[in-house]
């Protein structure tokens, strides 16, 4: 982690870096391996013809989420991107309730509604994933005014990728956020890619939390396969949010996914991402914590049966009415 | 009674709510010692301050967008777009955020702000501030639209739209801020979404309007009473809901209908009226339907220009004339 470029160096976070319990990284390194199994079994599941519609995998994410979520506090909130399964399950999701909007189940948490791209718990703390590319950050800033004008000490975690940074409304985000001081992160996982366009072909100037740095907003980066890294970051990135205002995170990682569904990868070499794989952040932690082969394939297994359990509870769960299909729109 | 401006019954009615509600918050650009730009929110900031009359940067997404965050965090926010054209800089908000909550989310997140923004030509803004973009946002499924005609409807249909569950898009014509209505001493009551109001009674034609164009109808009809031809005003109030109860009454009973629109023919709000009309009540008419709008032209700058393009009073009573003697 280094901080950079802000109007304010607050270090003081930092003299106190925590060090998470080896009990704690076995329990992210579950909840990674949940994150991973479930987008594979999505992307099966489509290749299969089971489920329909579209869905966008995070496999090669799951220690930006897993690492956001665990840093923050009771009463903290998160919006997602349309690349959110990761960030709902990092947070607590059950993978059957998930599993059965795939399936367009009434069990789903939206009921059929929402599909995969607009799943929400807030008692979860999850508001949604969104279809809009930084169509949530706005909303989340709104949150983040409600916080301070009710005088509540929460922050709000807004998530995005790199190809969110050059749309208008996150740089209307930013300046208002940083006006006013809000307690609201903005959440970068710069993944390398805009679907298919390379940052590099998308992102004008020194990077993209330079473009944060502009509005007077201290900014954080991290390596976003580094999970431990990601939740220091994050720790002091939350406790600056709520002390003094917007905070800007930039975790670099990679989508060793396609896009969506069917994404054939014509923009990028099976060589770029061989190389990729080896920083896969679930081998990173396994690596960590010094895992045998046998615990790790121990833990695969318990996360493969977990979701064989979701698929079985989706597709046991009862088909919405649609009698109902067009109701609820207004109060 | 006393006779009061709409301006002056939009900002008491906000003012109330400010005074009644700790939840209600104002966001927009320039509202606070500017007053907006119509003056609607003058003197606001002196009483509420500038946490709850709070002036933004020019960014109609943002605003848009965190009201929406408010409003589903517990406040009941109210957005000023300082003009109806700028709405469409957050329409992303409004379409795909706002309108969608409740529905994807089976009521366990929803966002109840009011935005108002004034609308309409008349006053030489030209291409870019003078639009009406109702029929626009008829198209969206999720929020609703109130288009008060009078200060006491503008100030009735604000106060249920502050204490409503729902996205409100409010529309206030131009025109009529600075018109004087006659209005009770205190606030009116509050007004239900939904119900037209039958602005004057008639016999041989109903013609069908909602904000500014209410006043181009009536006029037209006091002409028209002087040719012996009696008019039926049907105020809609608001077009989402759309009450057609009270619009097919009146048409069944008058077999003859006018619906007047300042926005553009095509696509038109009118259109969408007339053929629920004929859906509902064909075989009561007497005359075939006649819609009268803007044309598929961008509003121009010039006065005269203007005027030859928006309906007016001259227009109105020509069209009605024309109906009542086919």
């Amino acid at each position: 982690m280094r901080y950079n470029g802000g109007m304010k160096q607050e270090m003081g976070a930092m003299e106190t870096v925590e060090i998470p319990s080896a009990a704690t990284l076995h329990e992210w390194h579950a909840r990674m391996l949940r994150i991973r199994h479930f987008e594979m079994a999505i992307e099966r599941l489509f290749a299969e013809g089971r489920i329909g519609g579209t869905a966008h995998p995070a496999i090669g994410q799951e220690a930006a989420a897993v690492g956001m979520a665990a840093a923050l506090r009771k009463g903290d909130l998160v919006t997602s991107t349309h690349r959110g399964h990761g960030h709902f399950l990092a947070l607590g999701a059950d993978p059957g309730r998930m599993m059965a909007e795939f399936f367009g189940r009434a069990d789903g948490y939206g009921g059929g509604r929402a599909g995969s791209q607009l799943m929400a718990d807030p008692a979860l703390g999850f508001l949604g994933a969104n279809g809009i590319t930084a169509g949530s950050l706005p909303l989340a800033t709104g949150v983040a005014l409600a916080f301070r004008m009710q005088n509540e000490p929460k922050a709000i975690v807004t998530i995005f990728g790199d190809g969110a940074s050059s749309q208008g409304v996150l740089h209307e985000s930013l300046n208002l956020a940083a006006l006013w001081k809000l307690p609201v992160i903005f959440l970068c996982e710069n993944n390398g890619y805009g679907m298919s366009t390379p940052t590099s072909q998308a992102v004008a100037g020194t990077g993209l939390v330079a473009r944060a740095a502009t509005y007077g907003m201290t900014t954080f980066q991290a390596d976003g396969n580094d999970i431990v890294a990601v939740w220091q970051t994050l720790k002091a990135a939350l406790a600056h949010a709520r002390a003094e205002g917007p905070a800007f995170v930039e975790l670099r990682t990679y989508r060793l996914s396609g896009h969506s569904k069917g994404d054939p990868r014509v923009y990028r070499s099976r060589e770029e991402e061989a190389e990729a794989w080896k920083h896969d952040p679930i081998a990173m932690l396994e690596d960590k914590l010094d895992l045998t082969e046998e615990a790790r394939r121990t833990a695969r297994e318990a996360a493969e049966a977990e979701i064989a359990a979701a698929i079985a509870f989706a597709e046991a769960s009862p088909l919405p009415d649609p009698a109902n299909a067009a109701s609820g729109v207004l109060a | 009674m006393r006779n009061e401006t709409y301006t002056t019954l939009i900002r008491e009615t906000l003012a109330d709510a400010l005074r009644r509600d700790p939840r209600v918050f104002l966001l927009g650009e320039d509202i606070g010692t500017y007053g907006g730009a119509f003056g609607v929110t003058r003197g606001l900031i002196d009483e509420f301050g500038p946490e709850r009359i709070r002036d933004t940067p020019i960014s109609e997404a943002a605003i848009v967008g965190m009201a929406i965050g408010a409003a589903l965090s517990g406040l009941r926010p109210v957005v000023e777009i300082m003009f109806m054209d700028f709405l469409t800089l957050a329409l992303d908000q409004l379409i795909n955020q706002a309108s969608k909550l409740r529905y994807v989310h089976r009521g366990q997140q929803t966002a109840p702000f009011v935005l108002r923004t004034p609308t309409g030509g008349g006053r030489g803004y030209g291409a870019t501030h003078s639009q009406c973009f109702e029929s626009l946002l008829l198209t969206i499924p999720g929020i609703q639209i109130a288009c008060p005609a009078t200060a006491a409807d503008a100030s009735g249909l604000l106060q249920t739209a502050l204490t409503g569950e729902n996205p409100v898009i409010f529309c206030e014509h131009k025109l009529l801020y600075p018109r004087r209505f006659a209005v009770p001493d205190a606030l009116p009551q509050p007004l239900p979404f939904g119900r037209a109001r039958i602005a004057r009674r008639g016999d041989d034609l109903t013609i069908v309007a909602w904000s500014h164009a209410v006043l181009l109808a009536e006029q037209a009809a006091a002409q028209l009473e002087g040719e012996e031809i009696s008019v039926e005003v049907i105020d809609l109030r608001t077009l989402a809901p759309l009450d057609m109860e009270t619009v097919c009454q009146s048409v069944a009973r008058t077999g003859r209908v006018l619906i007047v629109e300042e926005g553009p023919l095509t696509g038109g709000v009118a259109g969408e009226i007339g053929f629920r009309i004929q859906e509902q009540v064909a075989g009561q008419l007497t005359a075939p339907m006649r819609r009268l709008a803007a044309p598929d032209a961008p509003v121009p700058a010039a006065r005269t220009l203007e005027t030859a393009m928006l309906p007016s009073v001259a227009s109105v009573t020509a069209a009605a004339l024309e109906l009542a003697t086919l």
